[in-house]
């Protein structure tokens, strides 16, 4: 009953495996589980999407080459046509992300304790991804432009004077973006999953009320429909956001000083 | 019940668990298996999986623009095949029309021969009718002159009782009809 109501119960994390190294938790958890299945998942529907390779594209092929066409269009109208080196960077981000949200939508999962679980709920995953395309941004663009990736805080075409104001606002812009990513993705997931879990323990609670309530139950049943459907939206979303702003900030990379 | 609810689910706490995203115990486990998922995810897309849809759709685009070269290739031959035939055609219609202008120029020249003969033809029967007349015309003259002739020398014979030579006869007829 406990387990049934409580909100909070679908992000905890359990070890599968224990492993620890030089003092590291490093355990299999279900959360690593459902990383590893999102791996196999993506790998394993998009090898039986192309397993054929037809010229005239089949179902799942046509679903496939969609979402590529759908990366490729996304990082070409963001950051250009040279942001396609980019291009398996973001495509892995974004499947990966929109696998784990999906996989979150599932209640029941073949688990190993049968509980559905987000990893994208969880802060850190997020931070781990943030920091991985801001590690990306401004490794590259050091790389790549050196001293001129500075300009990235000099906006060009702006008086003299103003850089006073500017520069210092177009850093704490950039150093909020790895913060401001993390935590779009991480809350969204994180507020979507405990509103489905609240509603959802109305109902069991309503039921469990006897005489009466159990008809009032139908009332957060309807909601916690429309919920998930807002969620399944939200779910491909957050992940296009995340993709879409990766994009952006390689684009910045590739091409500083103009924005 | 539900103050047993709460109990239980404090119980479930009461290991000092935080809340559970932001859980610090397992950090080092989450990032260390999102950077061997993610590293294996990117390896497998980037090295096998989007070469091949990538590819599926560059064979395809390049297909088309094969196709499409071979139709605008045929519809320029097929062009090409239009404007030959035109011009056969006209070749023939002009030379239809010369032949028909010899021939007609040849069958203009026959006319004008057969009337040129023709003309000649009557020409000739319109002299020789012509001459047969005048010659008539000169022989019954000179009946009419010799009969004038011996009808002057009978009349004077009757009436003066001379015997007028047929020659002279002749010669007086002629100066009276000088005269």
């Amino acid at each position: 009953m406990a387990d049934a109501t409580n909100p909070i119960k679908q992000f905890e994390i359990h070890p599968i495996a224990e492993l620890t190294v030089g003092g590291l938790n490093l355990s299999f958890t279900n959360s690593s589980y459902f990383m590893v299945v999102s791996v196999i998942m993506i790998t394993g529907l998009l090898s039986l999407a192309m397993s054929k390779r037809a010229l005239v594209p089949g179902r799942a092929q046509s679903v496939a080459e969609l979402l590529y066409e759908f990366v490729a269009g996304m990082i070409r109208s963001t950051a250009g046509d040279d942001g396609l080196k980019f291009f398996p960077f973001v495509f892995t981000l974004f499947a990966f992300i929109l696998m784990g949200n999906m996989l979150g939508m599932m209640p029941f999962f073949p688990a190993p304790d049968f509980h559905g679980f987000t990893f994208t709920s969880h802060l850190i995953v997020t931070v781990g991804l943030a920091m991985t395309v801001m590690t990306i941004v401004v490794g590259y663009g050091i790389w790549k432009n050196g001293f001129k990736f500075l300009k990235l805080f000099v906006p060009s075409g702006v008086p003299a004077p103003l850089y006073l104001i500017v520069t210092p606002i177009e850093i704490i812009s950039f150093l909020s973006r790895p913060v401001s990513l993390s935590v779009r993705l991480f809350a969204n997931m994180l507020a979507g999953h405990i509103l489905l879990k609240v509603f959802a323990g109305f109902i069991v609670m309503l039921g469990a009320a006897g005489a009466g309530w159990a008809v009032v139950g139908v009332l957060p049943l309807f909601m916690v429909v429309a919920l998930t459907a807002l969620e399944l939206l939200v779910a491909f979303l957050q992940a296009y956001v995340f993709a879409v702003l990766t994009c952006i900030y390689l684009s910045d990379a590739l091409h500083p000083g103009h924005h | 019940m539900l103050a047993q609810d709460t109990a239980i689910e404090t119980d479930a706490y009461a290991g000092g668990d935080a809340f559970p995203p932001l859980d610090p115990t397992y950090f080092a486990s989450q990032l260390f298996w999102l950077a061997i998922s993610f590293a294996v995810l990117y390896f497998l897309l980037s090295r096998f999986i989007l070469p091949r849809i990538g590819g599926a759709i560059e064979e395809r685009r390049d297909r088309i623009a094969d196709d499409l070269d071979a139709a605008s290739q045929m519809r320029d031959q097929a062009d090409e095949t239009v404007k030959a035939y035109e011009k056969s055609l006209a070749d023939a219609r002009a030379r239809a029309q010369s032949v028909a202008a010899s021939a007609k120029a040849e069958a203009d020249a026959d006319i004008a021969e057969a009337v040129r003969e023709a003309d000649a033809r009557l020409d000739a029967q319109q002299a020789e009718s012509e001459a047969r007349i005048r010659a008539a015309r000169d022989k019954a003259l000179k009946e009419v002159r010799k009969i004038a002739a011996g009808a002057a020398a009978d009349i004077t014979t009757r009436l003066a009782g001379l015997d007028v030579a047929q020659a002279d006869a002749e010669k007086a007829v002629d100066a009276a009809r000088k005269g």
